[in-house]
């Protein structure tokens, strides 16, 4: 990836399985935030116990078909195996998914509620479930990160915008939960504590939320002061990279503006922001680039400007989106996700065309129409 | 503030009113004869007919139940509690010699099973799945299940009979001057009723706390903490133990009344002569004062103990607070 600066965006806008935005930049050679092939599943026990056809597809209701993707069972060769053990199955959520960030600018991930998108976000800041199984390569900053050193950059480098105050602690007065958890002991931890109220009156004064906010629980707080207030949460540590997961619903299209308008502007000091959203109108008027997933992977990661028309999107289900946008001819009028297949043969001209089709479950090879 | 105070006053005086009437009403319908259960079945039938009508007439057995309880409610309201016919003593005297035992036992009992409970239930959800989850879950299953006078019996058996640990009963050695009693002594023989009711206790509040512990864990905002750099345990730390204290307390000070009435059984296990002994003696011999007096004592420490929960609420929680603006 040292080469990478080497390349005139303009000449050659797609490569490392996305084409940039005109001002994706590439500071100091790399990007920000790389994802490559990951891939997220669960092993949990399988539902309807003892059945040893091994229809997979029947019996892998719920979370498989909506992952639909491959089923693998555990431990059914032996029959006492099956007395002293519940089968169980491994549910890929997430499988293949690539993603850059790069330095100022913000990548939408769009897609349905409820198709893992969460999990992505998750994965990055290496936060798993115990039963979760997580493969693939993802560099922050340029250096290659594992499950280890994610964890140390959670809440440091990467930071976390929740939707709601749900995710604040209803015990706990704002200002103290905003400073967060001071570090070290003694008299370390009395000077961190003092660094951290320090930076939380500066984040307050630029974001105009008065000092008494400090003072406040997090049910006192009105809905603009609460994304604020999540917002600084996230500031706190001057944080290169910011994931949000969906933070504006719920909020009226003002305070949803102006939210956007401080992710554009963090964004513009040189920070990167993975906005995570199912609204694609949202995604296209803040972000730069936007990554269309679906199905447990990103089927197509492009320039907002792409949206321009729909033969500049390579991915058949990013034009079905493309139409059903309500300024264009409605044509599939469906939600993201949903509704009738799209994948017609196209002429794959890019490497996100190429390969199986996400439409079709992976241990499918088949090459007939999904 | 003045309406919330006149208001537990008010409820409270109903409780004891309530009470006070349903005591004496069960008492009076009981086939309990309070004459042959005092003075024995021999003695009575040995008595002349004037003279058991003598007695009746003295310990007012013969007048009619509403002329009884209205005596006896006047009295109450004087601050005269009566004269327990088993014990021939005032029932105050009779109820606080027997409350320091009670009190003390159920004290320690309570403190145990709560804080014990608690960090078992803490210990388990944060383990949830592995060995020591499952073996917090056993043990409460087994001992959520079982009576406890039954788990008395077999402690006693063990520890008491066949160990020689501890005595078998009695809130003082046998044959011992009251001036010789050590505290040890009362320590000694106060332990395994006390574990009895601790044990039993534990159980409840651990599950209940297991399960509002793996609740919070997975809630948003230790997501959120943890997404910010903090541990599971520096998590449960900042954030998950002051929002457990809420369940905790409620259930705590609703454990009182659960502590009560398993100290009603284990006192009578272990001979221990506490409250709850001399209500089962009261209830028998047909002792309405005495059984008054206790259900009225018993009903106000729980009173007692659910008022304090709700003012460790309000003390804990912002939310239960009155807005800032509206109160003036």
């Amino acid at each position: 990836m040292t080469s990478h600066e080497a390349l005139d965006h303009a000449a050659s806008p797609v490569h490392h399985h996305h084409s940039h935005a005109a001002d994706s930049r590439h500071a100091h050679g790399h990007h920000l935030l790389t994802v490559e092939d990951l891939s997220i599943s669960f092993r949990m026990y399988e539902e309807g116990e003892g059945d040893e056809g091994g229809d997979l597809a029947g019996a892998g209701a719920g979370v498989a078909s909506a992952a639909g993707s491959g089923l693998r069972r555990w431990g059914r060769d032996s029959r006492l195996h099956r007395y002293l053990d519940a089968p169980q199955r491994e549910v890929e959520v997430i499988h293949g998914l690539s993603l850059s960030v790069h330095e100022g600018e913000i990548v939408a991930v769009v897609g349905a509620s409820g198709s893992g998108k969460t999990l992505l976000a998750d994965a990055v800041m290496g936060l798993f479930e115990p039963n979760a199984c997580v493969r693939g390569r993802i560099w922050f900053d340029g250096e290659p990160m594992d499950a280890a050193s994610l964890a140390a950059e959670r809440g440091r480098g990467i930071a976390f915008v929740p939707q709601s105050v749900a995710s604040l602690d209803p015990l706990m007065r704002v200002g103290r939960q905003v400073e967060g958890a001071p570090r070290g002991r003694g008299a370390a931890r009395r000077a961190d504590a003092s660094r951290r109220r320090a930076r939380r009156r500066e984040l307050f004064a630029r974001y105009g939320l008065d000092e008494s906010v400090a003072r406040l629980y997090p049910h006192e707080l009105s809905g603009g002061m609460a994304r604020r207030v999540l917002l600084c949460c996230a500031l706190m540590e001057s944080p290169k990279l910011i994931i949000a997961d969906e933070p504006t619903p719920g909020l009226d299209a003002a305070l949803a503006g102006k939210a956007l308008a401080d992710f554009r502007a963090f964004a513009d000091e040189g920070g990167g922001v993975m906005l995570i959203t199912h609204d694609i109108e949202l995604a296209l008027t803040v972000a730069d680039r936007v990554a269309v997933f679906r199905d447990g992977t990103v089927v197509e990661e492009t320039a907002v400007a792409n949206f321009a028309a729909p033969d500049l999107l390579a991915h058949p289900f990013t034009r079905q989106l493309w139409h059903a946008l309500p300024e264009h001819d409605f044509e599939a009028a469906s939600p993201v996700g949903q509704g009738p297949c799209p994948c017609r043969p196209t002429e794959a001209t890019s490497s996100v065309g190429q390969g199986p089709c996400p439409c079709r479950p992976a241990d499918d090879e088949g090459t007939g129409p999904c | 503030m003045t309406r919330f105070v006149l208001e537990q006053i008010g409820r409270f005086l109903l409780l004891m009113l309530a009470v006070a009437v349903v005591t004496f009403a069960l008492v009076s319908l009981s086939p309990v004869d309070p004459l042959q259960a005092n003075v024995g079945q021999a003695a009575l039938l040995g008595m002349s007919e004037e003279k058991r009508a003598a007695l009746a007439a003295y310990w007012g057995a013969d007048s009619p139940m509403h002329e009884r309880f209205f005596a006896w409610f006047g009295d109450l309201l004087q601050g005269d509690m009566g004269t327990s016919l088993r014990y021939n003593l005032p029932v105050v005297d009779v109820i606080a010699s027997r409350a320091l035992n009670s009190l003390a036992l159920m004290g320690v009992a309570w403190l145990v099973s709560g804080v014990l409970g608690f960090a078992l239930g803490v210990l388990a959800a944060m383990n949830e799945g592995r060995a020591i989850d499952r073996v917090v879950k056993g043990y409460c299953f087994v001992l959520a299940a079982s009576p406890t006078f039954w788990v008395g019996l077999l402690l006693l058996m063990v520890f008491a009979v066949g160990l020689r640990w501890f005595p078998i009963g009695f809130s003082v050695p046998v044959g011992m001057a009251a001036s010789d009693v050590t505290f040890a002594d009362a320590l000694r023989h106060m332990a395994l009723p006390a574990i009895t009711l601790s044990l039993v206790g534990v159980a409840n509040v651990a599950l209940h706390t297991r399960a509002k512990a793996i609740d919070i864990m997975a809630s948003d905002y230790i997501r959120f903490a943890r997404a910010r750099g903090l541990t599971r345990w520096q998590a449960l730390g900042r954030h998950g133990l002051r929002n457990l204290a809420l369940p905790a307390v409620t259930l705590q000070f609703a454990q009182v009344a659960e502590i009560f009435g398993g100290s009603v059984l284990v006192e009578e296990v272990f001979s221990y002569p506490g409250l709850g002994q001399a209500a089962v003696t009261a209830g028998l011999g047909g002792d309405v004062a005495l059984l008054a007096g206790i259900a009225l004592v018993s009903a106000a420490v729980v009173f007692a103990g659910n008022l304090a929960a709700n003012l460790i609420y309000g003390l804990v929680d912002p939310r239960m607070r009155p807005a800032k603006g509206v109160r003036r």
